[in-house]
């Protein structure tokens, strides 16, 4: 073996590009939109550049338009985190299960991932559009608006998402089923249990930490949605998310000091959405065998 | 196996082939019907033209974009491989005092609120000169796609025997050596998996190429179909946008199923060991 102190030189040289990218590209930014949060500034209106402290963040945090929509940006988790587990879970079993018809089943899980999230997105708002869609003639649901109500926005919304993200969560379970050992099963199936009973008392528990692994990902990534709300709705009817409000104050008005107040407050709460999660999950995420 | 269970299998994996065909062959739908069928809101076209591809095909807006996105893409996977593939190995093979944080700067920013960045970056980039840039595109892809890189490749370079490093080294080769002439072509497949999913990755952005560009210099694909409005203000662009849609998707689908095994080997990989 060489020496440590040489293994050390070595990493630092191999790490340094990667590393340095990071803190260039996302580190050093998001310190500029803590800067630039603390002004008044608009690019619209260059003369008023001042100095204002935390007012910003007093603005954003006593408007209502925020909170409504943290509320919306969490129901959408909520809506969608747990059908994505259980339809991933059912892709999940299929492919490590299913003696016929696996390869589809992958041809199918895998397809998602060539259909970029906004053309997804275009197709499922076409799909349920008053003036182009099938959804309503297929569903006899006459002429139902889904985009001028809050909840049925939201949940086309949502159904986007699931369609997008479900295969990640297959995938990630596969990968758990394939570290459930195979003795346990067979223990179970000798004594009678149904597939029914295997699943819920022998496989479920062993796939604690890649279970907790996806609810983690997924929520902080459904919490950041941005692409499906701006195509199928643009934050109309309160289906605006945080990450939507962010866009629409830095780019879309130029409000670069108040936007930047939103953007470090989204900053924020997906940390402390990390942190929860983290803290909530922690006997989850520390018990599987494949847990360093 | 029973036949039951052959046939609950089959009947789960029609299922799910419908599922996740249906928006795709939708889009197909829409984008093959004349102007007036385009209101027949039946999931089947009634008539078929191919007027929307010869209109998409012909728009400079959209041909602009596809070139921004191929080459911003390509760059930023190159870029985003040949700088994790050494972090990687690092991180696998030596014992420094720096892995715990290589590892967790790459989970933060797998879990960062990228659209917190567009602001900053947007008055950086101004001042820089990168706005409307290729460069300003391939900086944040670079850096946002390093973690799935980092975590694929360490995998794969955790599955290459230790003893060939070794034997290697007793035949006088140099750390450089072994790394180009042992590891890399024996994590090939790896390096090639990674490189599909951080091009998927990069493809897929949204929010920096609405963002960070202005004209069709830059602007990549999903931020031109946004901005899309049809061939003139009156005509219902649901057609033309659903062509170059399909377009844009349905060679990146082939992509996909033709390497489904490497995909679905590098996800999983990636996922169990990260």
């Amino acid at each position: 073996m060489a020496a440590p102190k040489d293994d050390r030189r070595l990493a630092l040289w191999l790490t340094a590009p990667a590393l340095g990218a990071m803190l260039l590209v996302a580190g050093y930014p998001i310190l500029h939109a803590v800067r630039l949060s603390l002004y008044r500034h608009r690019l619209t209106d260059p003369g008023a550049r001042a100095f204002v402290g935390l007012e910003n963040y007093a603005v954003v945090l006593a408007d209502p338009l925020w909170w409504t929509d943290v509320g919306t940006t969490l129901l959408l988790v909520a809506l969608t985190v747990p059908v994505e587990l259980a339809l991933g879970l059912a892709l999940a079993l299929v492919l490590h299960r299913a003696a016929s018809g696996r390869r589809w089943v992958r041809a199918a899980v895998i397809l998602p991932y060539g259909v970029v999230t906004v053309v997804s997105a275009f197709a499922w708002k076409h799909a349920f559009a008053l003036d182009t869609g099938f959804v309503n003639g297929w569903l006899g649901l006459g002429e139902l608006a889904w985009f001028a109500r809050p909840g049925t926005a939201l949940a086309a919304i949502a159904l986007a998402e699931i369609w997008k993200t479900t295969p990640f969560v297959a995938l990630l379970l596969l990968a758990g089923l394939s570290t459930v050992p195979e003795e346990l099963q067979e223990a179970a199936r000798i004594d009678g249990a149904s597939a029914w009973q295997r699943l819920v008392s022998v496989t479920l528990p062993a796939m604690r930490t890649p279970i907790a692994v996806a609810v983690l990902f997924r929520a902080l990534d459904a919490f950041r949605v941005f692409d499906s709300v701006f195509v199928l709705t643009g934050g109309a009817h309160r289906t605006e998310s945080v990450s939507f409000l962010a866009y629409r104050q830095t780019i879309g008005r130029t409000a670069l000091g108040l936007g930047s107040a939103v953007s470090v407050l989204l900053f924020l709460s997906v940390l402390l959405l990390a942190a929860a999660l983290v803290k909530a999950l922690r006997p989850e995420l520390g018990a599987g065998p494949e847990a360093r | 196996m029973s036949r039951g269970r052959d046939a609950v299998g089959s009947a789960a994996a029609l299922a799910a082939v419908a599922w996740s065909l249906l928006p795709v062959a939708w889009m197909v739908s829409l984008s093959l019907r004349p102007a007036d069928d385009l209101h027949a809101r039946t999931f089947w076209p009634g008539a078929w033209t191919l007027a929307h591809y010869r209109a998409v095909l012909g728009a400079p807006l959209f041909l602009h974009a596809l070139r921004n996105s191929v080459g911003i893409s390509l760059v930023a996977t190159a870029l985003s491989v040949a700088l994790a593939a050494p972090a990687a190995w690092a991180v696998v093979r030596l014992d420094f005092p720096g892995r715990r944080l290589v590892l967790g700067a790459a989970l933060a920013i797998a879990m960062f609120p990228v659209v917190s960045l567009v602001g900053p970056l947007f008055d950086l980039w101004r001042a820089l000169g990168l706005y409307d840039t290729w460069p300003g595109l391939v900086l944040p892809y670079l850096c946002f796609t390093l973690p799935l890189s980092l975590w694929i490749l360490a995998a794969f370079f955790r599955e290459v025997p230790w003893e060939l490093e070794e034997a290697a080294r007793l035949e006088g080769a140099t750390r450089g050596q072994i790394f180009r002439k042992v590891t890399v072509p024996l994590a090939a497949p790896g390096v090639f998996t990674a490189a599909i999913l951080v091009f998927l990755a990069a493809w897929n952005d949204f929010v920096f190429g609405i963002s960070l560009t202005s004209t069709d210099r830059a602007r990549p694909v999903p931020a031109a179909l946004a901005f899309f409005s049809g061939a003139s203000q009156f005509q219902e662009p649901a057609g033309a946008i659903s062509a170059a849609a399909v377009v844009v998707t349905l060679p990146v689908i082939a992509l996909v199923l033709l390497f489904q095994r490497r995909i679905v080997a590098g996800l999983t990989a990636g996922a169990v060991k990260g």
